[in-house]
């Protein structure tokens, strides 16, 4: 799904979260929004999810306004920083979720309901942990039950708040393997904040250079690396 | 880290104490202390007031439960906690959940009234009421003159206790809900969940424990209070007395094995609740322990 960003704006009171930022995310890219804390990216991703509404600004899905549109109507599928998985609920059930939550005439029977969780699992690589409670996996297993969960729903875009950002190197690097391997399956056009430069330009097609609520630069890894367009850029990248 | 462990263990021993452990002598002299207090402002009272209520036998005090007055009284008890607290709860998974999962104007306020019955003495409570619908307010004089009689009857008992146990629950879970924060909740709204099925299916397992030991707090408080109650019931004998009014009432009347059976009935009620939740934290002690944070 294409997404389109229309000087979107943001304030928290009197503090300005996003100054009017305009994006443009092509259908089925993978894209990084990077940049330090404070810098509006996640505030962003909120409100692409639904999560947060823009104090100005539109939100265009395959350019249909989309800026009202509850955060259940937009069928995003988001992995939160912490995963926020259920605790009381088994990694079946916490995937489950998103398709017993569906209205009643769109559900669908039990039998293919525990079908559609095995492949996520099988998916995701953890075919044998359904009965488990998130308090008894490692965190890397998390995150990937966290994104099974978000993909259950079969949702429009995926997005993913510092999906990486609790883990130890060794399992950072084989999950940004997985994260490649689901996009490129799904197709999903899906949108990752990190304030990782490294991690960001070695996963994403697009990245989105954000600092103090503005966009610094849009551009593919190489284009960043070679042509960093402003000092910000530059010395962020550099680090 | 795992490398280091064994060749640690290996130095140390078995038996050896840990970093954390006290001397002997303290140990003991500090264990010592905490039996001899528990054992004199928990247990003895407790047991005093069990071997009182049976000081001339079973029989005796059977009979002492058995007037009509005392079956008033404890029918009038239950009938009220069974009112009061489930209201309680009610309002104070609302409040918890405003609280907790909102921002808004006037926050503190509200917490600060949330803590007022803690703050206020039951019988302060018990004469604002009076105050507030005796026949000498207008509101009071309004209320009579429709036939709508709050003090010194039942709904003014009902009040009262509403009034003393409201904190109960609400800060059980305010804390537990604070903790939780909002993350869980927005993952289930991603999901397609409706905010009451969110509320059902997420918020209201997470706090469960917590809720139930509020109820149980607010129950026993409930069932118990005597302050404001003395002060709004008027004390009619056989109609707005409740079991703590009847007991003193009974024990001012040197009717020592009466009062006694009826305290220990209303101990046994408490004991009752405290029993349930050990049986249900024995029965799911396994979720307990998978469900507790990451």
């Amino acid at each position: 799904m294409h997404i389109e960003i229309d000087e979107i704006a943001k304030e928290f009171g009197t503090a300005r979260a996003l100054h009017p930022v305009s994006l443009s995310i092509p259908s089925g890219a993978l894209i990084a929004l990077l940049g330090p804390s404070g810098s509006g990216k996640t505030t962003l991703l909120r409100i692409l999810a639904g999560l947060e509404f823009p104090s100005s600004g539109r939100v265009l899905f395959d350019a249909r306004e989309a800026t009202g549109l509850s955060v259940q109507e937009r069928r995003a599928g988001f992995v939160f920083q912490h995963y926020a998985l259920f605790r009381h609920m088994t990694v079946f059930e916490n995937v489950a979720y998103g398709l017993r939550a569906r209205p009643r005439r769109a559900r669908l029977p039990e039998a293919e309901i525990g079908r559609r969780v095995k492949r996520l699992l099988d998916l995701i690589q953890l075919p044998d942990i359904g009965a488990r409670y998130p308090s008894q996996l490692s965190g890397g297993q998390r995150q990937r039950v966290a994104l099974a969960r978000a993909l259950a729903i079969e949702p429009r875009m995926l997005l993913l708040d510092e999906p990486f950002g609790a883990l130890d190197a060794k399992v950072r690097k084989e999950l940004r393997q997985g994260l490649r391997e689901i996009h490129d399956a799904t197709g999903l056009t899906t949108v990752f904040v990190t304030h990782d430069q490294e991690e960001a330009l070695a996963l994403a097609d697009l990245v989105v250079i954000m600092s103090m609520g503005r966009i610094e630069q849009v551009g593919r890894p190489t284009d960043i690396r070679a042509r960093p367009a402003s000092d910000f850029v530059r010395d962020f990248t550099a680090a | 880290m795992s490398d280091a462990a064994p060749a640690l263990q290996l130095r140390s021993g078995k038996s050896a104490p840990q970093v954390t452990t006290e001397p002997r002598a303290a140990r003991f002299a500090l264990i010592g202390c905490v039996v001899a207090l528990t054992g004199v402002l928990l247990f003895a009272p407790l047991a005093a007031v069990f071997a009182e209520a049976l000081a001339q036998g079973w029989r005796a005090s059977l009979e002492g439960l058995a007037s009509p007055d005392a079956h008033a009284a404890i029918r009038l008890t239950l009938i009220v906690a069974a009112i009061t607290v489930p209201l309680n709860a009610l309002f104070g998974v609302a409040a918890a959940w405003a609280i907790s999962k909102f921002d808004f104007r006037g926050k503190a306020l509200l917490i600060t009234l949330i803590d007022l019955p803690f703050s206020v003495s039951p019988v302060v409570a018990g004469l604002a009421l009076v105050l507030l619908f005796g026949a000498n307010s207008s509101l009071g004089a309004w209320l009579i003159a429709h036939d709508l009689k709050i003090v010194f009857a039942f709904p003014g008992i009902v009040l009262a206790t509403l009034f003393v146990t409201f904190p109960f629950i609400a800060r059980e879970l305010i804390p537990v809900m604070m903790e939780q924060g909002r993350a869980e909740e927005e993952a289930a709204l991603t999901l397609g969940a409706s905010g009451w099925r969110v509320f059902r299916t997420v918020t209201l397992p997470n706090i469960r424990w917590a809720l139930l030991y509020g109820v149980l707090l607010c129950n026993a408080r409930a069932m118990g209070e005597f302050g404001a109650v003395a002060v709004i019931s008027g004390k009619i004998r056989g109609e707005t007395t409740t079991m703590p009014i009847m007991i003193e009432m009974l024990y001012n009347e040197y009717l020592s094995v009466a009062a006694f059976s009826l305290a220990a009935a209303l101990a046994l009620l408490a004991l009752v609740t405290l029993g349930v939740k050990s049986l249900l934290e024995w029965r799911y002690a396994d979720l307990l322990a998978a469900t507790r944070r990451h």
